[in-house]
């Protein structure tokens, strides 16, 4: 018996598919199934019938978010909230993850002790964690505080009182510095893997890059503007889009919430599936914009 | 002390000789590495602040906590904070549980990770750029979105008809560990899609000589898998696990959906003021438990919750950071 030889590429191919074999089966039976289902869940009114040993759906069509958008008078607050949240959030824990890494790019003593603290929350602080953290004790208290001595509400209001005594108006761009201020602590918990991100970023950029920049006149402003910043480029990107999916799957996101319950406790799984995709479709469609934007200007250095 | 003198001399000429140019600068420096200080210090302190706050919590008296000159150090100190959120909790049980589920939970999930990562790096085959794009897809889609449907699939677990052709009605696998494990080795668990990418980008930063040396020696696929890349992976490995098992042990979302049936310390501890009230309402002592009480109790139960990883940590820092600054992460 002469068995028929297979080329080298086959062979690779074959070997190749066994080992993601255990992914496409996960992604089939997992992933596009319930996908799939909880498409047609949400276009159909869904009934849990124990007896029957199942569930029975029938075609609603578009009922289930037109009750959702429409009638539910708490989902739409909810997302818009959660949504205006995260575009607030985006460049914040951006800019200060990429300002702690420059920090602890510099050497000083005890900076893997500072990386280590840098990057706790993100052991420490995930899952139901978070959301028990969320009335942080300190803030309340510092506002406790301010509130016996000063009869303002908050450190940011007592600042803004300060600042905005002299005339200059308290326009939009204030209240969002004012917003950021406020939650700086949740910015500093959920920007610990974007800042070991740019830390390696920052660390795979040639010293001698900015010693020929330095004999030529380069001031350290300009060098920042001029090589720091596109060499990291391409990490702003993968930090964009991470710290976006970290947002919408956190555990304390609220709408996250939400749909759950109505889940688990109200047995809605039409209802749910719904607001599931809801708010996924919000997810991809702002993933998709704004990596759109920033990989235009992306540079790449080879 | 001469020796001191000498040496502000020296400098003083050497800043006469640069017009004053030193002076200013090493000034500069100075003040440079003091703000640093400051600002480093501010934010470190900033997130070990709630930590520091919940231990001094911990250790109060239930007076401790209504008096208003006590700010951080207990008066009366006492573990009894300890004791009643352990009981509340069913502390040692829990503990127990989530060790053992986080372990296996983890394991499988690595496993699946990183023959998937392997098969990803180093072979060709047709489609695979869209099966990767996929890895990528999961990791964004949102459980939430198909919790609905996987929810229904297990409560009534009947692929392709196989049990009620056998039994006559399908089977409920909701409040087992299997649906669970299915899904962490079909690399749908908890950021399994992480773990993929992180462990195909290790992969690829591998030089290829040594595998092409062990196929000329006559080694297999698997066997050069498993004898040759395997243990050259093991940092990677081990961080994805540690990761793993981290938050394993904090998620509430699987936890809530397919391991309702065990004493978990997240569940348990989400689930801990509503037990102090319904304590102290059994005891008579009042309808539920002041506000103060219930978050010093909980912060309790939250220090008992991580204090393992804590130790983890402490153990592992590095590697937790340094695999993922070695990965080299790119688009």
């Amino acid at each position: 018996m002469k068995k028929k030889k297979m080329t080298l590429a086959t062979k690779n191919a074959i070997a190749g598919y066994l080992f993601i074999l255990p992914f496409i089966i996960g992604f089939l039976a997992f992933m596009v199934l319930p996908l799939f289902q909880s498409l047609r869940m949400s276009f159909s009114e869904v009934t849990v019938d124990p007896s029957a040993g199942g569930f029975t759906m029938v075609f609603a069509n578009l009922k289930n978010y037109n009750e959702v958008i429409n009638i539910d008078p708490d989902f739409k607050i909810l997302l818009i909230e959660n949504l205006r949240g995260m575009l607030l959030d985006l460049p914040a824990t951006l800019i200060f993850s990429f300002f702690v890494a420059l920090l602890l790019n510099q050497t000083f003593k005890g900076r893997g002790f500072v990386r280590a603290i840098f990057f706790m929350p993100v052991i420490l602080s995930s899952g139901v964690i978070v959301g028990l953290e969320y009335n942080n004790e300190m803030l309340a208290s510092m506002k406790d505080v301010i509130q016996e001595t000063t009869n303002a509400s908050s450190i940011t209001t007592v600042l803004q009182d300060m600042l905005v005594t002299d005339g200059t108006q308290s326009g939009e761009l204030f209240q969002f510095v004012f917003d950021l201020i406020d939650h700086i602590y949740d910015i500093a918990i959920q920007s610990g893997i974007q800042i070991i991100i740019f830390l390696s970023g920052l660390q795979t950029i040639s010293v001698s890059m900015f010693e020929a920049a330095k004999i030529e006149g380069c001031t350290a402003w300009e060098c920042f503007w001029k090589i720091t910043l596109p060499m990291v480029s391409s990490l702003i990107l993968v930090n964009v889009i991470y710290t976006i999916i970290d947002y919408f799957c956190r555990s304390d996101n609220e709408v996250m919430d939400y749909i759950s319950t109505s889940m688990i406790s109200k047995m809605q799984y039409d209802l749910s599936a719904a607001m599931a995709w809801i708010y996924f479709a919000c997810c991809l469609v702002i993933i998709g914009i704004i990596s759109l934007i920033i990989s235009k200007r992306v540079y790449y250095y080879e | 002390m001469s020796k001191k003198r000498e040496k502000w001399q020296a400098f003083m000429e050497r800043n006469r000789k640069s017009n004053g140019y030193l002076l200013r600068k090493t000034v500069f420096n100075i003040g440079y590495k003091i703000c640093r200080a400051v600002l480093i210090f501010g934010l470190c302190f900033l997130i070990v602040q709630p930590l520091l706050n919940k231990v001094s919590l911990s250790f109060m008296a239930e007076q401790d906590l209504y008096d208003s000159t006590i700010v951080n150090i207990p008066r009366n100190f006492t573990t009894s904070s300890y004791k009643l959120a352990s009981d509340l909790m069913d502390y040692w049980k829990a503990l127990g549980t989530t060790t053992v589920i986080s372990l296996i939970v983890s394991l499988f999930q690595v496993a699946a990770a990183t023959l998937v990562g392997y098969g990803f790096a180093r072979y060709k085959f047709p489609f695979k750029n869209f099966w990767f794009f996929m890895v990528i897809l999961v990791i964004i889609v949102p459980p939430q979105t198909i919790m609905a449907p996987l929810y229904l699939n297990f409560t009534y677990f009947d692929p392709l008809g196989l049990f009620s052709l056998v039994t006559g009605k399908p089977i409920n696998l909701i409040n087992t560990i299997i649906p669970y494990l299915l899904m962490c080795f079909g690399c749908m668990g908890l950021k399994s899609g992480l773990y993929i990418y992180l462990i195909r980008q290790f992969f690829r930063n591998v030089p290829k000589d040594i595998e092409e040396a062990a196929y000329v020696d006559g080694c297999g696929k698997f066997k050069t898998f498993y004898r040759i890349m395997l243990p050259d992976a093991k940092p990677i490995i081990t961080s994805c696990f540690l990761f793993a098992f981290v938050w394993q042990w904090t998620d509430k979302f699987y936890a809530q959906m397919f391991l309702r049936k065990y004493t978990l310390l997240s569940t348990q501890l989400s689930g801990l003021s509503g037990a102090l009230d319904a304590f102290i309402k059994n005891a008579g002592i009042a309808e539920k438990a002041t506000q103060a009480y219930s978050s010093a109790i909980v912060a309790t139960g939250t220090l008992m919750t991580i204090i393992p990883l804590l130790v983890i940590y402490v153990f592992a820092q590095k590697g937790f950071v340094e695999s993922l600054s070695q990965s080299g992460i790119k688009m």
